[in-house]
């Protein structure tokens, strides 16, 4: 039981995300990420390549100036590590925040 | 983008004596109005907007800061104002809690960039504990240009 327990515990999983609305990683979005990141029980840690924040703090979010087309690597770490990919992966790059991708 | 770069001191607070939010935004528009920061006769559009955007979800977002913000096209680059207050103002706040130092920022409309940058500089330095401390310590808008001079120069204040 106990090492079912540290293998879940351990699960990590990481993916890059690119952010894909016109208007980019402003503070509505962020409210978004930061709310799903939440969700979960698991560490997560979102960089953009020079800064590396914490998934949850809705500051240190807004402080990534994640633009239209950055790409953000995205780790968590814990019990729902996958879940918590998979449902930021979708808040991302298939929903892109619910707002209007660039004009082609 | 450094901080310093894009407040208007002219147009700082730093002894707000406001009656809630709105009163608060009223007053650092129109002391960038006033200032000349705005385009003439938008004030109170700016104002309204503003408002209606921090009716959405407010942008108080813990630790006794507030960062109302819109995007218009009444300026031509980012500009901000800040607000003080020492007796605390109900923002409706993340954590409930008072909000005593406010910045206000108006982006321009077509320069979604140009807002994520100003965004990443006042967060940078707001997420730091001891930085809200200084701010919230300033009493002249000397003393804010003073700090920020000072907490762009050292990225850990």
């Amino acid at each position: 039981m106990q090492a079912e327990e540290d293998t879940l515990e351990n699960e990590e999983y990481e993916a890059e995300l690119e952010i894909k609305n016109a208007e980019g990683l402003h503070m509505r979005p962020a409210m978004q990420f930061v709310d799903i990141a939440n969700r979960f029980d698991s560490e997560i840690n979102v960089s953009n390549g020079e800064t590396n924040v914490d998934g949850k703090s809705i500051m240190n979010i807004s402080m990534l100036a994640a633009t239209c087309g950055t790409k953000l690597r995205i780790k968590a770490k814990g019990p729902d590590a996958r879940q918590a990919i998979d449902a930021l992966r979708e808040l991302v790059e298939e929903k892109h925040f619910d707002e209007p991708t660039p004009k082609k | 983008m450094k901080f310093r770069d894009f407040v208007c001191f002219e147009a700082t607070i730093t002894d707000l004596q406001a009656n809630g939010r709105d009163d608060v935004i009223t007053q650092l528009v129109s002391s960038l109005d006033k200032a000349g920061k705005l385009e003439e006769g938008k004030c109170r559009e700016i104002t309204k907007e503003v408002i209606k955007r921090e009716n959405e979800a407010s942008t108080g977002l813990g630790k006794g800061v507030a960062v109302p913000h819109i995007k218009h096209k009444a300026v031509k680059s980012v500009i901000a104002s800040i607000g003080q207050s020492s007796t605390g103002i109900d923002f409706f706040a993340l954590d409930k809690q008072p909000v005593y130092s406010v910045i206000l920022l108006i982006s321009p409309a077509d320069d979604p960039d140009e807002h994520l940058q100003a965004m990443e500089s006042i967060f940078k330095h707001l997420q730091q504990e001891r930085f809200r401390k200084f701010l919230r310590q300033c009493r002249s808008a000397k003393q804010v240009e003073e700090l920020l001079t000072e907490a762009d120069e050292d990225p850990s204040l």
